[in-house]
């Protein structure tokens, strides 16, 4: 029996820490991808820099996981030596990156959601959230800011730019709900104020969302994306991400406990 | 026995000025302002570090030069521990260490990172001619914490060490 089918409860936020963590290594891995295939050299540095804060945030949140959990867990044994099962991310990380533009989008979502996720965090009673969060929230800041410039390029530029980005909006806008749905551990360490009420940053994020879309010339995308369950975050995941483990976790399962 | 220990902390904050950025050569670990406390306990050290940016690769060189500078001159029992909070900030650098940066031709950060005031348009000087007629290039440069200026008047492209 794997961790995943056992219901602990405890004030220890085991699992909230892994969702966190989960969230930040598979959007940061998926970004990884544009690495010596961004459209620019300063674009794909800067995409390279953005991938590397996020795994880099992600460390911090399975080191402190693996001290939780004792038991000669390590924050290498929880990002290889886990099935798809085991990962809490959501669905929307785990996405192909498609086009640039969908790349874009995506981060540009998950960006505004950390960027009011990790100004709550901050106020948690666990002062190891909280530091990570004050962390990276300023890193969190300038991947906004450079998500959002793309979003107004692409969506007020050329016919074909805005016809990419509205293509990336159809597909995508869907799995944005599920970040505002919060799983069973959400809600328990939200009452415990450990966590974070996400359906409380609904508001801000439809805001910012919505700032940015004016200025880019796209439709408000408001009153959708509630359709997807809280999916991810229990486990249950696309296929996506098996693919991304493949690759990820192929060295440490092929080789245990390789080291370069 | 207080005398020794005073004498022992005074030599390891010496010995930790000697090592550099492994990224920025010209500026020590003191200068970028990353080293927080150091803890003396008889044979036993621990150092106190903290991290500029989250995926900042430099962080495991940065532990492992300061264990090897550390057992050159005799301290055995080196124990580092990274320290999260409060997380660090450009605001921590010297007015040494930003000088230092200048030279080299890095533009040191401007301002304070206090507020979210550090994401609006700064005005940067050009490290080489420094004039103020400069724009930018990419907010993301060679590594983490820098962004790609270049200089209008000089057309000097050059690194800026993001405020944080």
């Amino acid at each position: 029996m794997s961790e995943n089918h056992i219901n602990i409860s405890t004030n220890q936020p085991f699992n909230y820490c892994l969702h966190l963590a989960d969230n930040s290594l598979i959007m940061g891995h998926r970004l990884s991808e544009w690495t010596g295939h961004g459209p620019m050299l300063e674009q794909d540095i800067a995409i390279s820099n953005i991938a590397l804060d996020l795994i880099g945030q992600s460390r911090n949140f399975y080191q402190y996981a693996a001290q939780l959990k004792g038991e000669g867990t390590t924050e290498d044994s929880l990002a290889y030596l886990r099935e798809a099962n085991e990962f809490k991310n959501i669905l929307l990380v785990e996405l192909p990156n498609g086009d640039w533009a969908k790349t874009i989008l995506k981060l540009f979502f998950f960006s505004t959601y950390q960027y009011y996720l990790y100004q709550k965090l901050i106020n948690s009673s666990d002062k190891q959230l909280s530091a990570i969060a004050e962390k990276s929230l300023k890193e969190v800041t300038y991947h906004l800011r450079w998500s959002s410039e793309w979003v107004i390029r692409l969506g007020d530029g050329t016919e074909e730019s805005n016809k990419r980005i509205k293509n990336a909006l159809d597909e995508l806008w869907a799995y944005t709900g599920e970040m505002f749905l919060p799983s069973t551990y959400e809600t328990e360490y939200a009452e415990n104020n450990i966590g974070v009420d996400v359906s409380s940053i609904k508001i801000d994020w439809d805001k910012k969302v919505n700032e940015i879309f004016e200025e880019a010339t796209l439709p408000s995308p408001n009153g959708e994306g509630l359709g997807v369950r809280s999916f991810g975050k229990e486990g249950n995941h696309t296929q996506h991400l098996q693919a991304i483990l493949k690759d990820m976790q192929y060295l440490q399962r092929a080789y245990p406990g390789c080291e370069w | 026995m207080i005398l020794e220990k005073n004498i022992s902390l005074k030599k390891i904050w010496q010995i930790l000025e000697q090592i550099t950025d492994p990224e920025i050569p010209v500026i020590s670990i003191i200068d970028l302002g990353i080293v927080r406390d150091v803890h003396v306990d008889e044979n036993n050290v621990e150092v106190f570090i903290t991290p500029t940016y989250s995926g900042c690769p430099a962080m495991d060189m940065i532990s492992m030069n300061i264990r090897m500078a550390l057992l050159q001159n005799g301290f055995t029992n080196v124990k580092i521990t990274q320290q999260l909070s409060p997380a660090w900030t450009t605001d921590w650098m010297t007015e040494e260490g930003k000088e230092k940066l200048k030279v080299y031709g890095i533009a040191p950060p401007v301002g304070k990172s206090i507020d979210q005031k550090y994401l609006e348009e700064l005005k940067v000087e050009c490290p080489q001619c420094h004039s103020k007629n400069t724009k930018l290039l990419s907010q993301f440069g060679s590594t983490a914490c820098k962004a790609l200026y270049q200089c209008q008047d000089c057309k000097e492209p050059f690194d800026y060490f993001k405020c944080h």
